[in-house]
């Protein structure tokens, strides 16, 4: 499979994520001023400050041409990733529930995380089981997940919530210690660890491949 | 003419930046001070202000998160 990794002006983690791409098949660039995005399999927004993170985070991001071109995509049943700023884009865009706001000590939080996988129904958790550990690294200031009450009880229920942090404290006080959730059909999902740069053992764990390998075994099982 | 928003976040919403503010405000004498929150104020120039609600809806704000008012 190929997988498509968009780079807007800001992002900083696209190279990484192109690398963990590689590890598991083919990987591709994707420019934010394309609407092309070349046949893709699967489409990874990658961590960083698209659009200098101006007015809000992945505000501006939204309204580049290749989201036009990803939300076709995604609402086709294309496997979509949001990672860190990534997730915010998708929030912003709408593709997925919730939103990320400001992380509630208000600093920069940049440590390993250990994440419990709650659900494999998504396309990006599909190569998990449920109650798996992964260590992945967290980066960042604006992590807190936040939806109202009534929109995570279904949330719940439809088994859209994928990762919780099991390591406390969590690094951004989101809400019942969330770290990534999934879209209703389970192709899109939006994390806020950095599963790119836990890909090798050199760097301390290469639990984040799983995510990478889940949407590759999701398209095997599709094919 | 010359329009402004004025964008806050939800009542409700743990509001990080306000509850810093409050804190720090003793430290300098000012007593007396609660509830405080912190948003953000846009000001654009607009030929037609009746666009402007949908203007917020779709970009200066994220109604999920945050209220806006028009001034």
């Amino acid at each position: 499979m190929r997988f498509g990794v968009v780079t807007f002006p800001g992002s900083c983690d696209d190279a990484d994520a192109r690398a963990a791409c590689s590890l598991v098949d083919d990987a591709v660039a994707l420019w934010h001023g394309d609407r092309d995005l070349q046949g893709v399999d699967a489409v990874v927004i990658p961590g960083g400050f698209s659009y200098g993170d101006h007015l809000r985070v992945g505000a501006i991001a939204r309204f580049s041409p290749v989201m036009t071109a990803i939300e076709t995509f995604a609402h086709r049943g294309g496997p979509v990733l949001g990672i860190c700023n990534g997730f915010q884009v998708l929030c912003e865009a709408g593709l997925l529930p919730g939103a990320l706001l400001p992380n509630s000590s208000l600093r920069f939080a940049m440590r390993q995380t250990v994440v419990e996988v709650q659900n494999t129904l998504s396309h990006w958790t599909r190569a998990c089981a449920g109650g798996d550990l992964l260590s992945i690294p967290s980066k960042h200031t604006t992590g807190r997940y936040y939806a109202s009450q009534p929109v995570l009880d279904v949330m719940e229920e439809r088994g859209q919530i994928a990762l919780r942090y099991v390591s406390d404290p969590i690094p951004n006080g989101s809400l019942a210690g969330i770290a990534g959730v999934s879209n209703e059909a389970g192709n899109v999902l939006g994390l806020m660890p950095h599963p790119e740069h836990a890909v090798d053992l050199l760097t301390g764990s290469a639990d984040g491949l799983r995510l990478f390998e889940s949407a590759a075994h999701a398209q095997a099982a599709t094919a | 003419m010359r329009a402004r928003v004025l964008i806050r976040p939800k009542a409700g919403i743990l509001d990080p930046q306000g509850q810093t503010v409050e804190r720090a405000l003793p430290a300098l004498g000012f007593t007396g001070v609660s509830r405080v929150h912190v948003g953000r104020l846009v000001e654009l120039d607009i030929e037609d202000p009746a666009r402007l609600p949908e203007m917020c809806e779709q970009l200066l704000s994220n109604p999920l998160i945050e209220d806006y008012e028009i001034l």
